[in-house]
């Protein structure tokens, strides 16, 4: 009952800012707000178990991605930007679209499914060890290639930002 | 009692879509770039769910993966956004045309 309440408490919460990242007029409080829907769902991480990715959704999240964008919004001049939203005319075509599309999500998700999910007291935690033996097993070759990632995205960066010579 | 799967389920893919229509209504790139992060968080939990269901850490491990990729892609995406308001002089997607016909 107690996992119900926490559950649709943090939901709504979620939800509504989420809406506020992609209504609000300006960029820092879309961003700030985005904050507020990665802190709930690093919540519903934790309430299925999955320790190390609630940890790692604040740390990488929150406290990465979310602090560049501050930085970019700092550098880039803010004043022109308010003319961020489409013309009227095509905005609730958008919006249109995206609501049949989660219409047809909902529809998928709403088939009965396995009983799987109701033995959670099985289900394995994931934890530090856990998700780092099968880390460095199952899924090396995917987390090496991640470091190739990464050492392109630096260049990529690194060469965008320093301009034209 | 546990709470039935289709919960998680709808609510990530609502933050999905509101991800989505924020693509498709917005044209400045920072919020385009904004709106992809919800559609990543979205998938997160989509996948942290399937996880428990089939028992199988595999789903979270994939999450690793793709918070990485969602910090590379942030890293590129505002690098270009920078170079934009720098040399362009704007950050309305429309605008960046040049790469078009």
């Amino acid at each position: 009952m107690a996992e119900t309440i926490g559950f649709y408490l943090v939901a709504a919460m979620a939800l509504g800012a989420a809406l506020m990242v992609v209504m609000s007029r300006h960029p820092v409080y879309s961003v700030l707000s985005l904050l507020v829907t990665m802190f709930c769902l690093a919540v519903l991480f934790m309430m299925m178990g999955a320790y190390v990715v609630a940890a790692l959704q604040i740390l990488l999240y929150a406290g990465a991605v979310l602090v560049l964008f501050l930085f970019v919004l700092m550098l880039l001049n803010l004043n022109q930007e308010h003319a961020g939203r489409s013309s009227r005319s095509w905005g609730w075509v958008g919006t249109l679209i995206a609501g049949l599309f989660a219409g047809q999500l909902a529809q998928l998700f709403l088939r009965p499914l396995s009983p799987l999910w109701t033995s959670s007291s099985s289900a394995p935690a994931g934890t530090v060890a856990e998700l780092g033996r099968l880390l460095f097993t199952t899924y090396l070759l995917p987390f090496e290639l991640t470091s190739f990632l990464m050492l392109a995205a630096i260049i990529g960066a690194v060469t965008l930002a320093r301009g034209r010579r | 009692m546990t709470l039935p799967l289709q919960h998680y389920l709808v609510l990530s893919g609502v933050l999905f879509a509101i991800g989505l229509a924020g693509i498709l209504t917005r044209r400045n790139i920072l919020f385009l770039l904004l709106s992809i992060e919800l559609m990543f968080n979205a998938a997160n939990l989509l996948f942290v769910a399937y996880a428990r269901m089939w028992h199988d850490l595999g789903g979270q491990v994939i999450v690793l993966f793709i918070i990485t990729v969602a910090a590379a892609e942030v890293t590129v995406g505002l690098a270009i956004a920078i170079l934009m308001s720098r040399q362009l002089r704007t950050l309305n997607a429309d605008e960046a045309r040049s790469l078009k016909w």
